[in-house]
């Protein structure tokens, strides 16, 4: 399993064609307590770069950009009961959701843990 | 003091910039100033602030002294409230009122009124000095309200702008137990809307039971150069921690109070705003204020809609701009909103068509073109706890 980073703070792990999606803890730490998780609906056909879900913190909501192309197979239900595993658990159990990578070329470009790292300490 | 220089194109730094981020605190620009948002987050500080004392800095709201024989009667003609017979340490909420019945601002006066001690050497008898009026406007606000007064206050009353003031606000069911402490006992007697000068070491700071979170507390003006040493000595008392403005708008809006360029505008009348108490019955009837001609006929007409509270279904939050729906009509728009942290569960502040402002309408708000279900709730959504007396 690979992961990935964007320069919008998604992270994405990729296993096969499968790719999980979620933001990162500098993200998390940035929007602040989370209060609620707006997911796209499972079958959605998502567009790289183009919002794929809403993150509602006490202070404002703000777009979460799909990191690739593909469908949206799977999403963490566990978010609805419990928004505050973004902020708990980012990079773990408060996952966005899982789709399919419609094509693999658009990995390039997206950067590994240690150049995001780099790109964070720059922020 | 060149109000030419005073122009608020770039952002600014205030007295206690450092002593913010020091702490730890976000800092974003607002009201033409850099500000602390947040320190440790925006819900640990309000709960905080609900429990035990948090201390905010308001440094860019407005302070601004008004003084003179004519004060009162001067100030009379431009806000709604009885100024006049507001006695000496006593605080009001007030308006300024624009000619069309608009509100230019929504403001705290005290009558600040020195007394004078008597001189038994120079044979005078204790008595009140020039009147005086302390005026707290909002931050963004500041130079258009000083323009206006300027512009209508008579020659023979004097607007000083306390520039060289910070001002800070300790807020939460601790804060009076902590201040205190500090203050050796001095505002014991307080009540919520006293006003009094005292002396902290060699300053003097003026300090006001009042807030802006719903919560007991005060507001304590002081000579900008003092201020990070008191809120070091604030800080060292185990109730308080420093707050910053994430929170401060999370807590007024489950107190139901209005923020200005939000909740109330230049566009917004008091009787819409749902803000009348703030025009004594005397007053309203008598006029003699700068847009009563227009209050009055809204007054006699009714408002064609209302600022009221809603408590909305669910965990999305409407924010401002929300369109509010009765069946397929659009009948209003939320003007600020967000998740209550104590209630958990997202509020608003709405201007609704006033047919349907009675608590418990069944409206909906649209969020992300979804519809959610939202009633019309009393507020403040969180029961004030100001003090008023044993």
């Amino acid at each position: 399993m690979a992961r990935y980073f964007t320069d919008e703070h998604e992270w994405i792990d990729l296993e096969g064609d499968t790719a999980t999606v979620g933001i990162t803890d500098y993200a998390q730490g940035q929007l602040g307590d989370i209060v609620f998780v707006e997911l796209p609906e499972v079958g959605t056909m998502v567009e790289k770069g183009k919002d794929a879900a809403v993150v509602e913190s006490v202070k404002a909501a703000s777009d979460v950009y799909a990191p690739l192309s593909g469908e949206v197979v799977e999403v963490n239900d566990g978010l609805e009961e419990d928004p505050a595993l973004v902020n708990s658990s980012p990079e773990e159990d408060g996952w966005f959701f899982k789709m399919t990578v419609s094509d693999k070329s658009e990995l390039e470009g997206l950067m590994d843990d240690k150049a995001y790292k780099s790109f964070c300490d720059e922020l | 003091m060149s109000e030419d220089n005073e122009t608020i194109d770039e952002v600014q730094t205030l007295p206690l910039d450092a002593w913010h981020r020091g702490k730890g605190a976000r800092m974003v620009p607002f009201a033409g100033y850099e500000m602390p948002i947040q320190y440790e987050g925006i819900v640990a500080e309000h709960n905080w602030t609900r429990e035990q004392a948090g201390l905010f800095d308001v440094s860019h709201m407005g302070q601004l002294m008004v003084t003179g024989d004519k004060a009162a009667e001067e100030l009379e003609k431009l806000l709604p409230g009885a100024i006049a017979s507001l006695k000496p340490g006593r605080t009001r909420y007030s308006l300024l009122m624009a000619e069309d019945g608009g509100i230019l601002d929504d403001l705290m006066v005290t009558n600040a009124t020195p007394w004078i001690e008597a001189d038994e050497e120079a044979g005078t008898e204790g008595h009140w000095g020039e009147p005086a009026y302390y005026l707290v406007v909002n931050g963004a606000m500041k130079w258009d309200d000083i323009a206006h007064l300027r512009e209508h206050l008579d020659d023979d009353v004097t607007l000083t702008h306390m520039d060289e003031h910070a001002l800070l606000a300790l807020q939460g069911p601790n804060a009076a137990t902590a201040l205190n402490r500090v203050m050796r006992n001095v505002i014991d007697d307080m009540v919520f809307m006293d006003s009094v000068c005292h002396d902290f070491g060699e300053w003097p700071l003026r300090i006001t039971r009042s807030g802006y979170t719903g919560e007991d507390g005060f507001e304590i003006s002081l000579p900008a150069e003092h201020a990070e040493t008191f809120c070091n000595r604030m800080c060292a008392e185990i109730e308080v921690r420093p707050i910053g403005l994430g929170a401060r708008d999370s807590l007024r809006l489950e107190a139901g109070l209005p923020l200005y360029g939000h909740d109330i505008t230049e566009e917004t009348d008091p009787v819409s705003a749902d803000l009348t108490f703030a025009l004594t019955k005397k007053r309203r009837e008598e006029g003699g204020w700068m847009g009563h001609e227009a209050v009055a006929k809204v007054f006699a007409d009714g408002p064609a809609q209302k600022r009221v509270g809603l408590d909305i279904e669910g965990r999305l939050p409407a924010r401002e701009g929300a369109l509010v729906y009765s069946g397929d009509k659009q009948v209003g728009r939320v003007t600020s909103g967000g998740f209550s942290p104590t209630l958990q569960r997202p509020i608003a502040m709405a201007y609704i068509d006033t047919e349907l402002t009675e608590e418990g309408t069944e409206l909906e708000v649209e969020v992300r073109k979804k519809r959610l279900p939202a009633k019309v709730a009393p507020m403040p959504f969180v029961p004030h706890r100001y003090y008023r007396g044993k």
